[in-house]
């Protein structure tokens, strides 16, 4: 089990860069896409409001397995119409086609969760910077936008969790990403202790994960910390004099 | 804690006990793995029954043993470890008999002879198959294969792809993904002879018979204890070839003989 990891640590550590790659482009892709759309998302206007359901509908309705092969063993039957808009390079390589797939998964699922927390931005608060005159701009930028992350930040982090696990599809359109590393190491081994060894790679990748996340979700509802930090030290502060009385006592 | 668990294990052992030996003794019972993902080989039909070249041979022989075979169908990648595990008896899924596959289960004697080809589009430029003259381009092939690790292990300076089945490589041929792919020479020969993607691409270069990579053709796979079946197959295998059972069925899949490949 050990000399495995030995002989074949390296390649896995390769595919845990190879995962790591996928994950943060096309999530970070996503993050920029899916605000403004998120925006448009809420607008009156039919126009853009259902083309936006159209595609969240699709691509959460999906399986992101069936993505990954539409748009790569799809796009390999457009081929000469692809060639001909000069795409084709883009198609023809594997690891762009998984970036497209979860990227535009990872939107799906962004957008969303960037709706409610838009819409759960308490109604109060904006009217408050109505009332200052605040232009639509700072109200975005003062008031609503870092609410609405505040509140959609920790379902942020399960996405771009499910998504980082979700790629190891990736390794069916041949990526060596940790599941492709593993998959070809028990090909030549037959020792299923690979997968073990591909479990916790994934593990401590989250794990390091769900770590840095929460230290960034503290620093963005610091205000509330800090609030209760008051409300606590003051009542303990007020009995431990107390006690340090009836202790000279 | 330690102990609890130890016999927690032995007891779960002990209670598989019998359970095993029922098994083992009913033999009139056979279970066959195969892929149903290697036309014309094994495949699924479009009314979802398995047919093709294996699921026929496996067939004739259980008549001859006169067993009652039923066939599980089980992704490639997984078709040795679920051997091993007992989901069935043997596997006739076009297997090469390869050192290191029998390190972990043993092999009838062939019931195919085995060559890879390379196979490229038909417009393709490419005359020299060396690994130097592949060098940076891009070469798939089925992964978990002999032809996968034929390629890893010999063409280190090009793009080798792995695919999880030959369709997917065929697919990737067939839309310029690949410049070249490297597959067992039958199937290869009907897929660009008989079907139309395939007719896209032809075979090139010198066939490959490299008994390292190829082995010694291809057999029926059985876990090792099994040594009696292999026997019983084997006589089997010698029978329907010498009343022409095999020949009928090989006539009917293939233009050559793939027991001699002449």
């Amino acid at each position: 089990m050990f000399e495995l990891l030995i002989n074949y640590g390296p390649k896995l550590l390769d595919g845990a860069v190879m995962t790591l790659q996928l994950t943060f482009i096309s999530v970070s892709i996503a993050g920029l896409l899916s605000l403004p759309l998120a925006i448009l998302r809420r607008s009156k206007n039919i126009l853009w409001q259902w083309p936006i359901r159209l595609y969240v509908s699709f691509f959460r309705g999906t399986p992101l397995l069936a993505q990954l092969f539409l748009v790569y063993y799809g796009s390999g039957q457009f081929r000469p119409e692809l060639t001909e808009l000069g795409l084709w390079w883009f198609f023809r390589d594997p690891y762009y086609c998984a970036l497209l797939t979860f990227a535009l998964n990872s939107t799906a699922y962004q957008l969303e969760i960037l709706r409610g927390g838009l819409q759960a931005v308490p109604y109060g608060e904006v009217e408050a910077g109505v009332a200052l005159g605040m232009p639509r701009r700072l109200l975005y930028q003062k008031i609503i936008l870092p609410h609405t992350y505040r509140i959609a930040f920790p379902a942020l982090g399960n996405e771009i969790i499910l998504m980082l696990k979700g790629g190891a599809i990736a390794s069916v359109i041949t990526l060596l990403d940790v599941m492709g590393h593993t998959r070809r190491v028990f090909s030549q081994t037959f020792d299923i202790s690979v997968y073990l060894w591909a479990a916790l790679i994934y593990l401590v990748i989250t794990t390091v994960f769900v770590l840095v996340w929460r230290l960034l979700e503290r620093r963005l509802t610091r205000h509330m910390f800090y609030q209760r930090d008051i409300k606590r030290i003051t009542p303990v502060e007020a009995t431990s004099t107390k006690m340090e009385a009836s202790n000279v006592n | 804690m330690n102990k609890n668990l130890c016999s927690l294990a032995l007891s779960v052992f002990l209670a598989a006990v019998p359970l095993t030996q029922t098994v083992a003794a009913e033999t009139t019972n056979l279970r066959i793995g195969t892929e149903g993902a290697y036309p014309p080989f094994n495949y699924f039909t479009a009314d979802g029954k398995l047919a093709g070249f294996d699921i026929e041979v496996g067939r004739a022989l259980c008549e001859k043993i006169e067993a009652k075979c039923t066939f599980v169908a089980q992704d490639w990648d997984g078709i040795i470890p679920g051997l091993l595990a007992g989901k069935y008896d043997v596997i006739i899924a076009s297997m090469f008999i390869t050192e290191k596959r029998k390190e972990k289960v043993d092999f009838t004697n062939p019931y195919q002879k085995s060559a890879m080809t390379f196979v490229v589009p038909k417009d393709s430029a490419l005359t020299e198959f060396s690994p130097k003259a592949l060098a940076g381009k891009t070469i798939g092939a089925q992964g978990s294969t002999t032809q996968g690790e034929y390629l890893s292990a010999l063409y280190p300076d090009s793009d080798v792809r792995l695919y999880p089945t030959q369709d997917a490589v065929n697919l990737d041929l067939v839309s310029g993904r690949l410049d070249a792919q490297v597959g067992d020479m039958i199937p290869m020969l009907d897929w660009t002879k008989k079907s139309d993607d395939g007719s896209c691409c032809k075979l090139a270069g010198t066939p490959i018979t490299e008994p390292k990579y190829v082995g010694d053709g291809v057999g029926m796979a059985l876990r090792q204890e099994d040594d009696k079946l292999r026997q019983k197959l084997n006589t089997a295998l010698a029978e329907i070839v010498a009343d022409g059972t095999y020949k009928a069925i090989n006539d009917k899949f293939f233009s050559v003989n793939i027991l001699t490949l002449k």
